[in-house]
C-alpha cells in the first residue's frame, strides 16, 4: 500500500553518466553528516560525563572497579595466602592507591574528563555496582548490549508501522478532504498531547486487567515456549499493547500534520498543472505531491523518532519490557551510577544512529543533494 | 487589544477551542481554590503525614461516589469518638473512688457490604491503675454479643478481627467469619449478607481513681471514602489530586514560556546577525536535539536533586536550543528580506531594536499556538519523571499518585480508581491545552485556515 507509493521512481540511474556523480554526492553528504553526528555524540557524551561527574560519581565507578579487581587479585594470590588479614588489607590499600595513580585518578578533572570521554565513546563503561546481565556479567557494556535488541525490536516495529500507516492515511485523507474520517482525525489530533506510556496504562487497564485478552507486560510467556514459532507468537502477543500504545499516542497528530502538509502542497501551481494535463490521481500524488515533500516528511519523522526514543525508559517500565529503558529505570532504583551513565551514552548513540540512517534516506530522496543543488543542509 | 478580540472571535468558530478554553479556565479556578483552601504547608504536612494523621481512613478504597453506580452499596466509614461527643457518655460513682463510665455508640448500618475492619482506639486517663472495660455489641434484632473484657492502657487498640478470643467465640456462635462480618451479618445467611438497622456498641469501663476517665473512638472502616478515595498509606487522594493542578499548570506554563521565548529570541538574533552566529546556533541546536532529554533529567534527578524547580530549570535549559529554532529561523529568514526591515535600517535602528521590535513580533502568530501546545508536553514530562520515581520529594503531584498506584500494583489488584483519577486529570489538562493550541494554529496560520 503505502510502500508502493513511496518508491522513488527516478532514483535508478536513468542517465548512467550522472549515476556515479550522484553516488559520490550522496556519499559525500552522508560522510559529512556522519562526521557532524559523531561530533554531536562526542559533545553529548562529554556533557553526560560532566553532569555525572560533578558529584564525583564517575570517579566512584572507577574506584569501585579498581578496588574489586585488586581485592580479587590479592585474595586469589597463592603466594599471599598465608599473610594475616591485617597485612593483606594493607596490601590491598597500597595496590589500590598505586592503581589509582596509574589510571590517573589523582590528575585534575579536566584531563580525566577527556579520558572518561574516550572510555565512554569506546563503550568502556565500567562495571555495574549491583546489576548484572542475564548471563551474570557485571560489565555495563554487556548489560546494555544484552537489552538493546529488545528495545530495537519494540521501537523499530512501532516506528515503521507509525510511519507507513500515518503516511498512507494522511494521503487518503488529503484526497477526501472534509469527509467524516478527515474531520474525525482532525478532532482527535489533540489527543497526541499525551505520551505513549500514558495510553499504555489505559490499554493495560482495559485489555489486560479488565478483559484478560492480552498480557500485562513482559516480552514472552513466563516459561518461554521452546518451539521457535510459539516463541515468536508469544512475543508478538506481548508486543500488541505497547505497539498500540505508541501508535495511539502519535498517529493522530502525525496524520493531521501530514494531511495538512499535503493539502497545502496539493494546491501548488505545478500540481494543478499536472491535474490539468489529465494525469491520473495516483501519479499526481506520487510524483507531484509526495516527491517534493518527502525530505520534509523524513525530517519530521526523525524528530518523532527522537521523541519516541527518549520516552523509552518510562514506556518500557510501564510495559515491563526488558529493554534498555527499563534497565535505566532499574538502575535509578538501585542507584547504580555506572549503568545510568552507560545507558545515557547508549541513548546518545542510538539517537545519532537513528538520525544518521534517516539522513542517508534523506540524501537519497532530496534532489538538492542528489543533483548537487545549492545547499545540502537540512 | 483589537487583535486579541479578533482572535477570540475567530476561536469561537471552533467548538473544540471553546471547550479547551473552558477546561483551562476551570483548571485555573480549581488551582486557585486548592491553593487557598489547602495552603502549601498544610498540603505537605498532610501528604507526608503518617499513621497519626490518616489512621481514621480505610486503606486503598475507591471514592464514595461509585456507590451511585452500584446496585450493592459499599459501606462508608463510621467514625464515632466519645471525646467529640459522638457517643452517649454516663459516669456514676461507685464505692471507694471507683467510677463506672458507660459509653454507648449508636449507628445505622445500611450498606450491602461489610466494613473492611472495625477498631476501637482507647484513650484513658489515669495515674496508676488502668481502667477495666467490657464491650457489648447489640444487633438490630436484639442479640447481645460480648466482645471482650480487658484493662486499657494509654494507646490500647482493640482490633475486632485480630482478637483471638472474640474470633473463637464468634466462630462457635455465628460462624467462621472475620469479626466485622460475623457481627453485622444476618444469622445463618450464606454467603453472609449484612443485617441493616441500628447497632449499638456499649463500652462500660470501671475506673479505679477519682480523676480517671475513659474515652474511646470506634471506627468501622468502610470500603469507599470521600470524593477521591484513599491510597496504600490511607491518605486521602483528594489532596494530591487537588494540588496536582497548580503544580502541573505552573510547571507546564513556565517550561513552555521559558523555552519558547528564549528559542524565539535566539533564532531571531541568529538570523539577523547571520554568518558564524547563525552557524553556531544551528550547530548547537543540532547537538542539543541529539541529547536524550529524559535520560539526562534522570541523571540530574538521581545525582543531584529531585526538586521540581531544578527539573524545570534543566528542562528549560535543554529546551532553549530546541527543534523549533529551525521553524522560527525559516520564518525570520523570509521576514528579514521584507521592505519594512530595510526601512527600519534606513532610519538607523540598531540591531537589538530591529530584532526585538521588528523581527520578533512577526513570529508571535506562530509562537502562540506552539506555546499552548507545548504546555501539555511539559505537564506530561513532569508526570513521566514522577512515574519514574523522580518526582518532587515534597510536593504531591498527579504523576506521583500514578507512580504510587503502579508501584503498589493497582492495575493487578483492580484498584482502577487510583490510576484513573490522576490519569483522567492529566488527560483533561493535556486535551484542554492541546485543543486550544490546535485551534489557535489554524486561526493564526492563514495557510491552514479552512483546512
Amino acid at each position: 500500500m503505502a510502500e508502493s507509493s513511496l518508491t522513488f521512481d527516478s532514483v535508478p540511474a536513468e542517465k548512467p553518466a550522472r549515476g556515479s556523480s550522484t553516488l559520490v554526492r550522496v556519499g559525500k553528504y552522508t560522510l559529512v553528516r556522519g562526521i557532524t553526528l559523531f561530533i554531536t555524540v562526542v559533545i553529548g557524551v562529554y556533557l553526560t560525563v560532566l553532569i555525572a561527574n560533578m558529584g564525583g560519581y564517575v570517579d566512584d565507578i572507577r574506584r569501585g572497579e579498581i578496588q574489586e579487581q585488586v581485592s580479587i587479585r590479592i585474595m586469589n594470590d597463592p603466594a599471599l595466602k598465608n599473610l594475616p588479614v591485617e597485612e593483606r588489607r594493607k596490601r590491598i590499600a597500597e595496590e589500590v592507591a598505586l592503581e589509582e595513580r596509574r589510571l590517573g585518578l589523582d590528575q585534575p578533572f579536566l584531563i580525566r574528563s577527556f579520558r572518561f570521554l574516550r572510555n565512554a565513546l569506546t563503550l568502556h563503561l565500567g562495571r555495574a555496582q549491583l546489576m548484572t546481565s542475564d548471563s551474570g556479567s557485571r560489565q555495563v557494556r554487556l548489560i546494555i548490549l544484552e537489552r538493546l535488541p529488545t528495545t530495537l525490536l519494540l521501537f523499530g516495529t512501532s516506528n515503521l508501522l507509525l510511519f507507513f500507516i500515518s503516511l498512507s492515511i494522511a494521503l487518503g485523507l488529503s484526497r477526501k478532504y472534509g469527509s467524516l474520517m478527515d474531520r474525525v482525525f482532525v478532532a482527535l489530533s489533540p489527543t497526541s498531547a499525551a505520551p505513549g506510556w500514558f495510553y499504555g496504562i489505559f490499554l493495560i487497564l482495559v485489555f489486560a486487567a479488565l478483559l484478560h485478552w492480552l498480557p500485562f507486560g513482559g516480552m514472552v510467556d513466563a516459561p518461554p515456549p521452546k518451539d521457535p514459532l510459539a516463541y515468536l507468537l508469544s512475543v508478538a502477543k506481548h508486543m500488541v499493547l505497547p505497539v498500540a500504545a505508541l501508535l495511539l499516542s502519535a498517529i493522530f497528530v502525525s496524520v493531521y500534520s501530514w494531511r495538512t502538509f499535503f493539502l497545502i502542497y496539493s494546491s501548488e501551481d505545478y500540481v494543478e498543472m499536472a491535474r490539468a494535463k489529465g494525469l491520473p490521481d495516483r501519479m499526481v500524488e506520487r510524483r507531484y505531491i509526495l516527491r517534493p515533500t518527502l525530505p520534509t516528511i523524513i525530517t519530521s519523522f526523525a524528530l518523532t523518532l527522537i521523541s519516541l526514543w527518549t520516552g523509552a525508559p518510562i514506556f518500557e517500565t510501564i510495559f515491563n519490557w526488558p529493554g534498555l529503558g527499563r534497565t535505566l529505570f532499574q538502575a535509578i532504583g538501585l542507584f547504580d551510577t555506572a549503568v545510568i551513565v552507560g545507558s545515557t551514552v547508549i541513548f546518545a548513540y542510538l539517537l545519532a544512529a537513528t538520525v544518521f540512517l534517516l539522513d542517508i534516506i534523506y540524501a537519497l530522496v532530496d534532489p538538492r543533494v542528489r543533483i548537487g543543488g545549492s545547499g545540502g543542509r537540512s | 487589544m483589537g487583535s486579541l478580540q479578533n482572535t477570540l472571535r475567530e476561536l469561537r468558530r471552533y467548538p473544540s477551542a471553546m471547550a479547551g478554553i473552558l477546561v483551562i479556565l476551570g483548571l485555573v479556578v480549581f488551582s486557585a481554590y486548592t491553593v487557598i483552601t489547602i495552603p502549601y504547608e498544610q498540603a505537605i504536612t498532610l501528604w507526608r503525614g503518617g499513621a497519626d494523621i490518616w489512621y481514621k481512613l480505610p486503606k486503598n478504597v475507591p471514592p464514595a461516589w461509585i456507590n451511585t453506580f452500584r446496585q450493592k452499596k459499599l459501606p462508608e466509614s463510621i467514625i464515632l469518638d466519645s471525646a467529640q461527643g459522638q457517643a452517649e457518655k454516663t459516669k456514676e460513682a461507685m464505692s471507694s473512688g471507683q467510677n463506672m463510665i458507660n459509653l454507648t455508640y449508636t449507628f445505622d448500618f445500611n450498606a450491602d457490604d461489610f466494613p473492611r475492619a472495625m477498631v476501637i482506639y482507647f484513650r484513658p486517663t489515669f495515674d496508676e491503675k488502668s481502667p477495666f472495660v467490657s464491650l457489648t455489641w447489640t444487633t438490630p434484632d436484639g442479640r447481645e454479643i460480648r466482645l471482650g473484657d480487658f484493662a486499657v492502657e494509654e494507646g490500647t487498640v482493640f482490633r475486632f478481627e485480630q482478637d483471638e478470643r472474640l474470633q473463637r467465640r464468634l466462630k462457635r456462635t455465628i460462624g467462621d467469619y472475620p469479626a466485622q462480618v460475623a457481627l453485622l451479618m444476618q444469622p445463618d445467611s450464606d454467603p453472609p449478607t449484612p443485617l441493616k438497622g441500628t447497632y449499638t456498641l456499649n463500652i462500660s469501663a470501671v475506673t479505679f481513681e477519682e480523676e480517671a476517665d475513659v474515652d474511646a473512638e470506634f471506627i468501622a472502616y468502610g470500603k469507599v471514602y470521600g470524593i477521591a478515595g484513599t491510597d496504600h498509606a490511607r491518605r486521602d487522594l483528594k489532596i494530591a489530586l487537588m494540588w496536582g493542578a497548580p503544580v502541573a499548570l505552573a510547571f507546564g506554563l513556565l517550561a513552555a514560556l521559558g523555552t519558547t521565548i528564549t528559542t524565539m529570541i535566539i533564532a531571531a538574533f541568529g538570523v539577523w546577525f547571520s554568518g558564524w552566529v547563525d552557524d553556531l546556533i544551528q550547530r548547537v541546536t543540532e547537538v542539543n536535539l541529539m541529547l536524550p532529554l529524559l535520560p539526562i533529567l534522570i541523571m540530574v534527578g538521581t545525582f543531584y536533586s529531585r526538586s521540581i524547580w531544578i527539573m524545570l530549570g534543566v528542562t528549560i535549559a535543554l529546551g532553549i536550543f530546541g527543534g523549533s529554532i529551525k521553524t522560527y529561523r525559516a520564518i525570520f529568514l523570509q521576514t528579514r528580506e521584507s521592505p519594512y526591515i530595510e526601512a527600519a535600517q534606513a532610519y538607523g535602528a540598531g540591531d537589538v531594536r530591529i530584532v526585538m521590535r521588528y523581527l520578533v513580533p512577526r513570529i508571535i502568530p506562530v509562537i502562540i499556538p506552539q506555546l499552548v501546545t507545548l504546555i501539555p508536553t511539559y505537564v506530561f514530562l513532569e508526570a513521566s519523571l514522577a512515574v519514574l520515581g523522580l518526582g518532587d520529594p515534597i510536593l504531591p503531584t498527579w504523576g506521583k499518585v500514578i507512580q504510587d498506584s503502579l508501584a503498589n500494583g493497582a492495575l493487578f489488584k483492580g484498584l482502577y480508581y487510583w490510576v484513573l483519577e490522576p490519569a483522567g486529570l492529566l488527560m483533561f489538562t493535556g486535551l484542554g491545552f492541546a485543543m486550544v493550541g490546535f485551534a489557535l494554529d489554524r486561526v493564526f496560520n492563514p495557510r491552514l485556515r479552512g483546512l
